[in-house]
């Protein structure tokens, strides 16, 4: 017998992500948010490519169909939307396949939640007055756009793609590799550089607001109506830990539509494995999904932070390593 | 030699990279939510002892080293070339001096030691933590001075040159510590 048997976080990890819960409940209930479920096991799932699932076979014949565990609830939860359930959250399980390290398990809690008729700055708002409420109110609050905070830590321009400026600053900072493996590729350029320049500058003690992502890396969120540069895209850090990521809602089904294509092109040239688009999804922007602003939250993270440790493991009862 | 995609980066993996024989020390896995997932890593290369930050996209792959680490007995050296010897199988390895390094200063005939063997090459050699020795040349130290404070240069038998306390005499067997060049102890016979 070894001690794998025994949960990884102690028992004061237990009690403070059932407080934390506990808290986030009464949070929006005093906000009469309502809380939903949606499916785990679903029958379409996202065409990120960066996005890698866990699929599994229901026994149904004559189909047998694949069932996909979700990457996140936001499509079944925009369906709730489009039905008019209203501003409404939900705290289940996330599967992220091959996600696993110091920061990442392939399983983990996500807080998401959508807010009819709330602008992104509104749900800004919002985010920030929960994390204080749950982090304390010793934290400070900043908010900065992503191209001026990638500027002030690389003097580089995030939305200007220009590779022989983007690579000179990766050599300066000792990353010769960043030019081979990021290419001509916008996007990628960006997510290398702000991971390893930027996210490791950001201050401790600080909830950091980034807002206005640059349109290469808009994911589901709308662009910018005065300037199609920008996406009303804004992640959370705290201590320079992503903690969740907030759009103000793409609703327009032909739009979608045209990203899901664009993705699943993607991922046949990259040879990543076949998803079809989720009609019921498109079905349900269609009919009509009300203005809104929805974010998701990392709950593992969170309560990582809350008690200072330093890896998820910490305060999983059984991370994969023994699941 | 096989390959290695990064979800198998571990500490200890043997690499290699820019045509040199690497170790991994330690592996991040970094992901964006919405972006590319990456390795970052730490990795030595084996051949210069230099540690450097390297970042691969999850799921590339590189080419396995073929490193493994042998016990075996100092020999001799030829002037040119230090001998090794595998006690088991009494086969015998040559290291330049590149190889042997500093190492050599801690070894004399017949002590055991580690070879890193890249291609059934030597590449590095590591001696045991702790090594005793005798001291073959020190100044004489002020009798009754057991304080240990201060301290004065010694060579040893082996060339090296280590600082001891003052009431430690030249003739005397002493325990190093290999891996700070560092006095433990006296050693009694």
């Amino acid at each position: 017998m070894t001690a794998d048997w025994r949960p990884r976080a102690d028992l004061r990890q237990l009690r403070q992500r059932a407080r934390l819960l506990a808290a986030i409940r009464e949070f929006f209930a005093k906000r009469e948010v309502l809380e939903v479920e949606t499916p785990l096991l679903c029958r379409a799932t996202g065409t990120d490519p960066n996005l890698d699932f866990f699929s599994s076979q229901f026994h149904s014949p004559p189909q047998n169909p694949t069932l996909f565990l979700q990457t996140s609830p936001e499509f079944a939860m925009k369906r709730l939307l489009a039905a008019g359930s209203g501003s409404i959250y939900q705290i289940c399980k996330a599967f992220r396949n091959g996600e696993a390290g110091r920061m990442h398990n392939p399983e983990f809690t996500i807080l998401e939640w959508y807010r009819v008729g709330f602008t992104l700055p509104q749900l800004m708002d919002e985010v920030a007055e929960l994390l204080l409420g749950l982090l304390g109110p010793a934290l400070q609050v900043v908010r900065t756009d992503y191209r001026r905070l990638f500027e002030r830590h690389t003097g580089l321009d995030a939305l200007v793609f220009d590779r022989p400026a983007y690579r000179q600053h990766a050599e300066s900072r000792g990353y010769p590799e960043a030019d081979a493996l990021c290419g001509g590729d916008h996007a990628l350029w960006l997510d290398f550089l702000f991971s390893h320049c930027v996210q490791r500058s950001m201050p401790a003690d600080t909830i950091c607001l980034l807002h206005d992502y640059p349109a290469v890396q808009s994911s589901l969120a709308c662009l910018h109506p005065e300037d199609t540069r920008v996406a009303q895209r804004f992640e959370v850090f705290v201590n320079g830990i992503e903690l969740g990521n907030g759009f103000f809602e793409l609703s327009d089904a032909d739009e979608q539509e045209a990203r899901f294509d664009r993705e699943i092109a993607l991922r046949r040239r990259q040879a990543l494995p076949e998803v079809a688009k989720d009609r019921l999804f498109l079905d349900a922007l269609r009919s009509g999904l009300p203005e809104c602003s929805g974010v998701a939250i990392g709950l593992d993270r969170l309560l990582m932070i809350a008690e200072g440790r330093g890896a998820i493991a910490e305060v999983l009862a059984f991370p994969i390593g023994n699941a | 030699m096989a390959t290695y995609s990064t979800n198998e980066f571990k500490g200890g993996l043997k690499i290699m990279l820019d045509n040199d024989p690497c170790s991994i020390i330690e592996n991040e896995f970094v992901k964006p939510g919405k972006g590319q997932a990456f390795n970052r890593v730490k990795i030595r290369n084996l051949k210069t002892g230099r540690v450097i930050e390297r970042t691969f996209k999850s799921g590339d792959t590189v080419e396995g080293a073929d490193v493994v680490d042998k016990d075996m007995q100092y020999l001799y050296n030829d002037g040119e070339f230090w001998h090794f010897m595998v006690p088991d199988t009494f086969e015998q390895y040559q290291a330049d001096k590149n190889a042997v390094g500093e190492t050599i200063k801690w070894l004399k005939e017949q002590d055991m030691c580690i070879l890193t063997l890249w291609n059934d090459s030597p590449l590095s050699v590591t001696p045991p933590n702790f090594v005793e020795l005798s001291i073959t040349e020190t100044d004489p130290g002020l009798k009754g001075d057991t304080s240990g404070g201060g301290g004065k240069p010694a060579t040893l038998e082996t060339g090296a040159v280590v600082r001891v306390p003052l009431f430690v005499q030249i003739g005397e067997m002493i325990r190093v510590d290999t891996r700070t060049g560092e006095y433990v102890s006296r050693v009694k016979e």
